[in-house]
């Protein structure tokens, strides 16, 4: 499977708070809000301004994360990522 | 319309027109005792009229209008004419209001300080919040609660509070029958009938409360009390609210601040007198 690219919502386009095990995010562009769980905040936190890949991602997280060892991993984040891009919070490039 | 009155519930000014003198006469008698001001302009238009001018006197069916339609509803007969009203009040304001936050939700007060019940219907929020209104509490509103966007205090919507079914005689066992209205029997949504809420509290409705508990009643079972995390306050209010989406980022922002600052609450209960001795344990706590 290739690893594709996304790219995060521009500067302010989102708007990210944590309510206890849920993060919800209100989407100014489409006046949406979402409910989220770990490990969607954390990806779209990791994600940066450039274009990003489950790969990169993988390498990103494991700074902050104990990811060691554990290959399932980039599989996991590319579906997340696959399913923040269909939620329209990330653009695949 | 040939029938006309002006109704002030809260901060919604309702103008309210009927083909027939009863309805309008039943909403006068309800809402007798409530600020009057017919220089403001109206907020909210409610239109009670025959679907054909003969229909006004034959098998007279009360079809219910205003700002807002919801289209195919099925008209109520005459006789129901009063829920006719308080329905097209309901529609009006949970369609069209913008200024605040709406939750379907019941609310009391105490020293400035609110206690919202939300729930489906059913779930005894507004029996439970009629039974505390007259006790130390003051009735806010047995089926909406307003939420400031800016400053995220509750404001009342007391309207004339609907009871229904075994509700009716557990309450009105309690008042002076001078406060309720007629009974409505075998409506669609089952026997009701309306009580004005106490003076005290009319005259206090443009009063704000500090939001300070959250309960998610639920009628029957045993009495329990489970704390609710933030985020399930947020989808639940989000639920229980008919202008979030409306509202747009002014809504997420007041809902986010509701759950953060108030210790919410699902309960449940197997009569009043438990559901309201749970309330008052949990405000205890909560107050402290």
């Amino acid at each position: 499977m290739t690893d594709r690219t996304y790219r995060a919502a521009p500067p302010g386009a989102l708007r990210i708070e944590p309510l206890g095990e849920l993060t919800a995010i209100f989407d100014r562009r489409s006046m949406q809000t979402h409910l989220v769980v770990s490990p969607m905040p954390e990806i779209l936190d990791a994600m940066g301004t450039d274009p990003c890949s489950a790969a990169l991602l993988v390498s990103r997280l494991a700074a902050a994360f104990d990811l060691d060892g554990d290959d399932d991993v980039q599989p996991i984040l590319a579906e997340r990522l696959g399913e923040l891009a269909a939620m329209g919070l990330v653009e695949r490039v | 319309m040939r029938h006309k009155a002006r109704i002030a519930v809260g901060p919604v000014q309702f103008r309210i027109g009927s083909d027939w003198a009863e309805p309008v006469a039943a909403l006068e008698r309800l809402y007798a005792g409530y600020p009057q001001d017919d220089t403001r302009p109206a907020d909210a238009t409610v239109r009670l009229f025959a679907a054909r001018p003969w229909r006004r006197w034959l098998r007279p069916s009360v079809h219910i209008g205003g700002d807002f339609i919801v289209p195919d509803a099925l008209p109520l007969p005459l006789s129901m004419g009063l829920l006719a009203a308080e329905m097209g009040m309901n529609l009006q304001v949970a369609l069209g209001w913008r200024r605040h936050m709406l939750l379907h939700a019941s609310a009391v007060a105490q020293d400035g300080r609110a206690l919202i019940m939300s729930g489906e219907s059913g779930s005894g929020k507004s029996t439970l919040a009629a039974l505390l209104g007259e006790g130390d509490w003051r009735l806010m509103g047995d089926e909406f609660t307003l939420i400031d966007p800016a400053g995220g205090d509750a404001f009342a919507f007391p309207r004339a509070v609907s009871l229904k079914n075994e509700a009716i005689a557990e309450v009105a066992a309690r008042v002076d029958a001078a406060r309720l209205g007629p009974l409505l029997a075998a409506t669609p949504k089952g026997d009701i009938r309306h009580l004005i809420p106490r003076a005290d509290a009319i005259a206090a409705m443009h009063e704000p409360a500090r939001p300070a508990l959250l309960l998610f009643p639920r009628f029957g079972g045993e009495m329990a009390a489970e704390p609710m995390g933030e985020g399930e306050a947020f989808v639940r209010l989000t639920e229980a609210s008919t202008n979030y989406v409306a509202l747009g980022e002014a809504g997420f922002a007041a809902l986010t601040r509701l759950v953060r600052e108030t210790p919410a609450f699902a309960i449940s209960y197997p009569d009043s007198a438990a559901g309201i001795a749970l309330v008052e344990q949990l405000w205890a706590e909560a107050a402290k």
